[in-house]
């Protein structure tokens, strides 16, 4: 529950106090996200499962995005930067909509 | 998905250990802050996006096929720019030509149309009257008259109100004198437009009009003017058989 009520307070402030992402950053921000997202997907599907590890929890997110960014920093560096981003996309999107199903399936057992 | 509820073959980072681990107030923070930095994440990038400045975070590739294509762009309509200006340049040229050419046909009309007695003409001339008492003064005097006026150089004729054209004729007889199926009745009167001195010299000539209306009992007066008016008009003739030929 805390876990939800963090992720309203981050985006409330996302909303009020309009951060600018640096010009470094920008490129990683979109991707980063997703990554981030699959780790909470991920997170809330151990939660369901009773097996929910905080440590994990972190260490799973932190290492998501550090590798996203670090696969889409690669792929710009090689010159594949948008299919490599691409890629990663697909990837992510795939485990999320596996965690979304479990998920779904622990909610409305169906 | 075929996993079976619970199932422990998730991803590598799926948050999952056995369980019976709890999580302590520390890590619960922790959880709470990579949360809320997620929705920071999430609400700045939706932003972003929803600003549309999508220039500022393209990737450099992405940028430099941008730009290729608008410099295409650019080549393409500079291009076509200069095929209008040449279409233009062309089409002014034209019209200019054209407009010449109308301007060369309206003085061709102007002198055809003196020339056939289409159009009324003024100018310097003479007039002269021949006076013809006797009524000896045959066609061929008054025709030569117009032969030698037209020697001369003159421009355009009438004779009484008779326009001359290329195909008039005198006919009759002495006294009783046609041109061109009107009759002309004595004193005879010509206008011609041309240099008056020519004119009036060439009919003052030895053995010329004035001593042939003498011979025939009549008398001949000139008269130089500056400006002589031929009103008198000619139908146009429609040719029948005859059509420009080309070359």
């Amino acid at each position: 529950m805390y876990a939800v009520i963090a992720l309203a307070i981050g985006v409330v402030a996302g909303l009020f106090l309009q951060p600018t992402v640096p010009d470094w950053m920008a490129p990683y921000l979109p991707i980063a996200v997703i990554a981030a997202l699959d780790a909470v997907f991920g997170g809330v599907r151990a939660r369901l499962d009773h097996i929910f590890d905080a440590k994990v929890f972190v260490v799973s997110f932190v290492a998501n995005v550090l590798v996203a960014a670090l696969i889409v920093f690669l792929g710009d560096q090689l010159g594949v930067g948008s299919q490599l981003s691409t890629a990663v996309v697909v990837v992510l999107g795939i485990r999320i909509f596996g965690n979304a199903a479990a998920i779904r399936r622990h909610v409305f057992k169906a | 998905m075929t996993r079976a509820n619970g199932s422990p073959a998730g991803g590598p980072d799926g948050a999952r250990r056995p369980a019976g681990r709890r999580t302590g107030p520390g890590s619960k923070a922790v959880v709470a802050v990579l949360c809320a930095l997620l929705g920071l994440g999430l609400a700045v990038q939706v932003q972003r996006t929803a600003e549309g400045d999508t220039l500022a975070t393209a990737r450099p590739d992405d940028l430099v096929q941008l730009l290729d294509g608008l410099q295409r762009q650019e080549d393409e309509l500079n291009a076509e720019v200069v095929q209008l200006q040449d279409t233009l340049a062309r089409l002014r040229r034209s019209g200019a030509t054209s407009a010449e050419a109308l301007a060369e046909a309206e003085r061709q009309a102007t002198a055809l149309g003196i020339l056939t007695g289409a159009v009324a003409a003024g100018g310097p001339g003479v007039v002269v009257t021949v006076e013809d008492p006797s009524g000896r003064v045959s066609p061929e005097v008054l025709l030569d008259a117009v032969q030698e006026l037209r020697n001369a150089g003159a421009e355009a004729f009438q004779v009484g109100p008779v326009r001359i054209g290329v195909d008039s004729a005198f006919t009759g007889t002495a006294g009783a004198v046609d041109l061109d199926g009107t009759a002309l009745t004595a004193p005879y009167t010509v206008l011609a437009i041309g240099d008056p001195p020519t004119l009036s010299a060439a009919l003052a000539i030895p053995g010329g009009v004035v001593d042939s209306v003498r011979r025939a009992g009549g008398t001949v007066t000139v008269e130089q003017s500056q400006q002589v008016r031929i009103d008198a008009l000619r139908p146009p003739r429609t040719p029948q058989y005859a059509r420009p030929a080309d070359g």
